[in-house]
């Protein structure tokens, strides 16, 4: 018989009393993902699924806080029977020349201690596969024991997405654009267990049917790491209108960026999410100088993430790649902040000209606008 | 208005008889038209029906008609099929891309292209095909009506001028936009061969035609079972075929009455348009440029916000401009081959008629550019 060892991120064990909280919450996300049907063991630092599937293995891959899911055989408490369980795990992996055995005994009246398990089973081994050694420190598997109920043996482990258990931080309110940027930086915060909504703005006719699907379609790409994710649609034509009409062509960027940053707090209200986050990273475009950045960010009350803030684009389009958004983000429709550039925006805003600028405009009552016509999609 | 379908180059609805015959053909005949059974014969029997009726939409004997997957395969089979020992091809700048791409690709392999620069009004230069003809000149391949402006190439001079300069030289027509529309006899014209689609005249997708003349020897592009008299192997496409054929025949009846009709729409909507500003038209109403097209350039506003802006009252046109630099690859390269100016190029729109517009789509349309057009042109400047 087979079954799942999850193990999940040390962080988690390292919580104090609100322990219980993380691993609840974990393992109410690694049932909303593999379904309520499995029979799930918790242990100290690790859960057991008496279920055992390729599919039921790349879910858990994708659930936040999961380090490793290893497949382990569940064998009874003998030498024999977990050492020919030993060497089937290993023959299941190609081509192993070096090994060592890890024992843990849970049940004391298990005869042998752990030591002695490891130098029972690595014995055997030894006998049963030709030309394999053991290499205490630096072994190309290590075959792990355990011995509780029944004895669980595995050595193959495949690598889980790591971080926090989603939704354990809080909810924050993500600015999805079309690009590779803001997708990594949700990604990354939804990592580290914070539930995600997305804002997205839309420039209808300036922008595409298309270009709204794809943000559809980066949302879904996500979700398949979170689950269901509210997406905000909110119009957005009226306001750069309004900038291009009564602003000067420089300031355009800036401007528009302080509205969406505005907007986004509005829609985290809606939300009661608490922080907004951002695919900022310094100095990559215009809009992501400091002097720009100091004040976008001015007439902000909630925190903002910027995840990607000090990473390389190449480092974030391979996370891109790795996540599977990229294919998504680099299809060629504009969205609304590729639509109006200026030609020579401004890369040292300064604050109070901006907001002498935005003097000119109704902020106020173009934002309620823009949030009365909002459309919301669930995406899943 | 429920909804005004200005798009019909880009594909048209298909008629009902189609896709009941579409449906008739997937329910009762389903067989493989090769098989040795009746339900087989049956089969072939439709296919050999819609033959028939599609070699009747261009002059053809039906045994000429090699069914293909569309306009693209025609075109592609009849360049690449031709041109299989190399040599010299003339075209001109302003084909469909199935046409263009593929002689891009044939020149990086060191197949001689010579491209027909065409006039203001998307008409190929005469004097430039008959100083390129040469002794290895294989073949002329030029479309019949362009899908952009709606230009009608003078066939009958370009075969003309080809058959005095050259006995070698095969000539083929890329006759997707004008098939059931213009009047087209490919023994009166003396073609090599023609391409055809079916989606075009409210027939299924999918499925196109390419008329070999008979005794022209080609090579065939995809290998196999040997259907389609081994030029086009691959079971037969029956519920497209015979769509197809039922949608031939109906583009022949009632032909000068429907193509009156698209006639009194394209008329109209450029009277109409009189009454915006700062417009050109860039395919005038003439003998020179077939009706179902109107392509017209709205300046200072960017076709493709125009297109989305006319979405919204549920009006569909195309643009055969890109929207961006980004796009570039994309960029329409008919208009600039007209001597457009690029701000004419960046606001074209073209609006496509079948015999199914009305006037009162017109109207409609008028109205909604517009309260567009003055919202879209303030940020002119």
């Amino acid at each position: 018989m087979k079954c799942l060892l999850v193990k999940y991120s040390s962080e988690i064990t390292l919580k104090g009393l609100n322990r219980r909280q993380f691993e609840d919450g974990l393992l109410k996300e690694v049932r909303r993902r593999i379904g309520g049907e499995h029979k799930i063991h918790k242990e100290s630092g690790r859960f057991f699924v008496y279920s055992y599937s390729d599919e039921i293995i790349k879910e858990l891959q994708k659930v936040f806080g999961i380090l490793r899911v290893a497949v382990a055989d569940i064998v009874e408490k003998d030498i024999e029977d977990i050492g020919r369980a030993a060497v089937e795990q290993i023959r299941g992996m190609k081509n192993v020349k070096t090994f060592k055995v890890e024992s843990k005994r849970g049940d004391k009246s298990f005869p042998l201690n752990s030591m002695e398990l490891s130098r029972e089973i690595g014995g055997f081994v030894l006998k049963s596969i030709e030309g394999i050694r053991v290499d205490v420190h630096n072994p190309e598997v290590i075959v792990s024991v355990e011995v509780r109920d029944k004895a669980y043996v595995y050595a193959k482990e495949y690598e889980g997405v790591g971080g926090m258990p989603y939704k354990s931080a809080g909810k924050g309110m993500l600015l999805l654009s079309g690009g590779i940027d803001s997708p990594v930086a949700g990604f990354m915060m939804a990592k580290r267990g914070l539930e995600l909504s997305c804002v997205y703005y839309h420039s209808h006719p300036y922008t595409s049917e298309r270009a709204k699907e794809k943000v559809v379609d980066l949302a879904r790409k996500l979700s398949e790491y979170t689950g269901p994710i509210k997406l905000y649609v909110i119009p957005f034509t009226r306001i750069q209108m309004e900038i291009i009409e009564k602003c000067r062509e420089d300031e355009l960027t800036i401007i528009m960026r302080r509205f969406m940053m505005k907007l986004a707090e509005l829609a985290a209200a809606k939300e009661r999410a608490k922080a907004l986050v951002t695919g900022e990273s310094l100095g990559q475009v215009a809009s992501q100088t400091l002097d720009s950045i100091f004040v976008t960010n001015s007439e902000l009350e909630l925190p903002v993430f910027r995840p990607l803030i000090g990473m390389d684009k190449i480092d974030i389009m391979d996370i891109s790649r790795k996540i599977g958004t990229y294919e998504i983000s680099i299809l060629p429709y504009e969205d609304c902040c590729t639509i109006f550039v200026p030609k020579h925006p401004k890369t040292r805003p300064r604050l109070v000209e901006i907001r002498a600028s935005e003097e000119k405009l109704d902020a106020a009552g173009l934002m309620m606008e823009a949030m009365e016509n909002a459309e919301i999609i669930v995406v899943e | 208005m429920e909804l005004v379908y200005f798009d019909n180059s880009a594909t048209t609805k298909p008629h009902k008889q189609v896709i009941e015959e579409v449906a008739l053909c997937m329910e009762q005949y389903f067989a493989n038209p090769s098989s040795a059974h009746r339900l087989g014969v049956e089969a072939e029997k439709k296919a050999k029906a819609a033959r028939t009726k599609v070699a009747a939409l261009i002059g053809a004997v039906p045994q000429d008609i090699v069914f293909t997957s569309g306009g693209s395969e025609a075109n592609n089979t009849a360049i690449l099929s031709m041109m299989a020992k190399g040599g010299h091809i003339i075209s001109s700048g302003i084909e469909h891309p199935s046409v263009i791409r593929l002689l891009e690709s044939m020149e990086a392999s060191g197949v001689e292209v010579t491209y027909l620069e065409v006039d203001g009004n998307g008409l190929v230069k005469l004097d430039q095909l008959e100083a390129a003809v040469k002794d290895n000149t294989r073949l002329v391949t030029i479309m019949h009506v362009n899908n952009e402006v709606g230009s009608i190439q003078p066939i009958e001079d370009i075969v003309r001028i080809v058959r005095e300069k050259s006995r070698r030289a095969r000539i083929h027509v890329d006759a997707v936009q004008s098939a059931g529309k213009l009047e087209l006899d490919v023994k009166k014209l003396d073609i090599d061969m023609l391409s055809l689609s079916a989606h075009k005249i409210h027939g299924p997708k999918g499925i196109g035609a390419l008329y070999i003349r008979s005794g022209l020897d080609l090579k065939p592009l995809i290998h196999g079972g040997g259907q389609e008299r081994g030029m086009r192997s691959g079971t037969e496409n029956l519920p497209g075929i015979s769509g197809f054929g039922t949608a031939a025949s109906a583009a022949l009846e009632n032909r000068q009455e429907k193509a009156g009709r698209v006639h009194m729409v394209k008329k109209y909507f450029i009277e109409r348009l009189s009454e915006i500003s700062d417009i050109s038209i860039n395919s005038p109403i003439d003998d020179r440029h077939i009706d179902n097209i109107l392509n017209v350039s709205f300046r200072g506003v960017r076709g493709e916000v125009l297109l989305h802006a006319l979405e919204d009252y549920r009006i569909y046109v195309s643009t055969g401009s890109a929207c961006s630099a980004k796009q570039s690859e994309h960029r329409s390269h008919v208009l600039p081959a007209l001597g457009l100016r690029e701000c004419d190029v960046e606001g074209a729109i073209r609006f496509s008629f079948s015999y199914e517009n009305t006037l009162a789509e017109v109207d409609y349309t008028m109205e909604a550019l517009k309260k567009i057009l003055p919202f879209l042109r303030r940020l002119r400047g």
